[in-house]
């Protein structure tokens, strides 16, 4: 199979990985069970592969000033050196060109993490509207990057950091980073437990990853991570919202900065409108209340309000049970039926997340 | 290399075929089959007494990954389903020729009335896939 490969590729294959394509890269789904990959993350502690993520660092004076300009969410809110942000990066349409987490390291630096599969979109954007700042942009394909989560994951990691860092890494608050000599630490992570997200230069990165396995931390797939951030109510590029979706109507209304009001951002104008329509469409949660199980693009049917789709759907292993997201007609209700191979499938209208820091969210 | 029992038959859609000594046919699928597709969560299976066509669907077997039909390989009737797999699909991944059967048929014809393999042919074939 041809594809891009991680640093930790060989360590993938040598564990049983069943590899599989993600946006031109060969990723491990799993290593043998999905669902323990899943339950030790929410259980204890699991490590994640996401060396294809794209980590592009931005320099200069004007990139406060830019940022504000290039993103939805405002870069003017990160004060403390550190502070990540979520966000996502528009066209003038008011789609979404992709969701990302911006670092603020010190005045006139900044570390984005773009998504693997818009990678190449992504560069070529964030160059373009850079030139009429003077930031210089610079992909940093040659660092790895390794997810450790659950409610042990920052103590088990921390054991491997030099001591160095240790402390400073343990003190970190959620959603802030650290530069610790050549690793990048940041408290954030796409799986709804607490835990770190650690930048590495590629050559460190089997020693980091097999001494993390050495400590009892589980080596999780991209099946896991995707059924992990679904539970915990998080959006997948791609999937839950793309171009020709505004973030209002994919849930990520929350991460758009309208103040102030002078603020011009790219994208600003276009989604203006969607806000001030009235019956837009409203993403939401569903709780399958039958057997079965949900997946992407089931039609939701609303009794006489309307219809929707699923975005993402799956199998909630902490709930036992299946869960989904879906863009659905603008109303209140709290059923609506599912599509599932010619039958109509009763679900409960929900308010994500499902799962959080191990705990179920929802009534079941 | 994945477990291939010598005394079933095969399909080439995965499913294998065990005659039992009352002239009925218990079909399951492959070890391969639930590798591939990882930790089941929900089985859908046919009632007692359904007829059913060769090829024609006779479950759906869904894992975290994705829902996949599985095909009746002979034609027949449905004698048991494997009721267990409804609170425990799993048992497919940790068994698929023993705890993890699905659907006991009773053939209209023989059990080599269908388009079935002998383990050789599926081996073959299963090395195929894999080259």
């Amino acid at each position: 199979m041809m594809g891009l490969q991680t640093p930790l590729y060989a360590k993938h294959v040598a564990a049983g990985a069943r590899i599989v394509d993600f946006g031109g890269w060969n990723m491990p789904l799993h290593y043998g069970s999905q669902i323990e990959e899943h339950l030790a993350v929410r259980q204890h502690a699991g490590a994640f592969d996401v060396s294809h993520m794209t980590v592009v660092d931005l320099q200069g004076e004007k990139t406060t000033e830019f940022l504000r300009y290039l993103l939805a969410n405002d870069v003017a809110k990160l004060v403390d050196k550190g502070k990540a942000l979520y966000t996502c990066m528009l066209n003038p349409d008011g789609g979404v060109i992709d969701d990302l987490i911006v670092y603020f390291l010190e005045p006139g630096r900044f570390r984005l993490v773009v998504n693997a599969a818009t990678r190449a979109k992504d560069i070529a954007w964030i160059t373009e509207q850079a030139a009429a700042y003077s930031v210089d942009v610079t992909e940093r394909a040659e660092l790895a990057m390794i997810a450790v989560q659950g409610p042990k994951a920052r103590e088990l990691a921390a054991q491997v950091l030099d001591d160095e860092w240790r402390a400073a890494a343990l003190a970190l608050r959620p959603f802030h980073g650290l530069e610790a000599g050549e690793l990048f630490i940041a408290r954030t992570g796409y799986t709804g437990e607490d835990g770190w997200e650690i930048v590495l230069p590629a050559d460190a990165a089997e020693s980091f990853w097999q001494q993390l396995l050495d400590l009892g931390v589980t080596a999780c797939g991209l099946g896991a991570r995707d059924t992990l951030r679904l539970e915990a109510g998080m959006n997948l590029y791609g999937t839950d919202m793309d171009e020709t979706t505004s973030p209002l109507e994919s849930g990520l209304g929350w991460t758009i900065a309208w103040q102030p009001d002078e603020r011009d951002f790219i994208g600003r104008a276009a989604i203006s409108k969607v806000r001030a329509s009235n019956g837009r469409q409203k993403f939401a949660g569903l709780l399958l209340e039958d057997r079965g199980v949900l997946r992407n693009h089931q039609r939701v049917v609303v009794d006489g309000v309307g219809e929707g789709e699923i975005t993402s759907g799956g199998f909630s292993p902490t709930l036992q049970r299946s869960i989904a997201l879906a863009r659905l007609p603008a109303g209140n209700y709290e059923q609506a039926q599912v599509e599932v191979r010619g039958k109509m499938l009763a679900v409960r209208i929900v308010r994500p997340p499902f799962v959080r820091n191990g705990k179920v969210c929802i009534d079941l | 290399m994945s477990e291939l029992p010598g005394d079933l038959r095969y399909t080439s859609d995965h499913e294998w075929l065990r005659q039992e000594e009352d002239g009925s046919v218990t079909v399951g699928i492959t070890d391969h089959a639930q590798s591939a597709l990882g930790d089941l969560v929900y089985v859908e299976l046919p009632e007692a007494g359904q007829e059913l066509e060769a090829g024609g669907e006779m479950a759906v077997v869904e894992s975290v990954k994705a829902a996949s039909d599985v095909y009746a390989p002979i034609s027949g009737s449905v004698l048991d389903v494997n009721a267990d797999l409804a609170d425990d699909p799993e048992k497919i991944n940790a068994d698929p020729y023993g705890d993890g059967w699905i659907v006991r048929l009773q053939p209209s014809g023989g059990i080599d009335s269908g388009d079935t393999m002998d383990p050789d042919a599926y081996q073959a074939m299963l090395d195929e896939l894999e080259a």
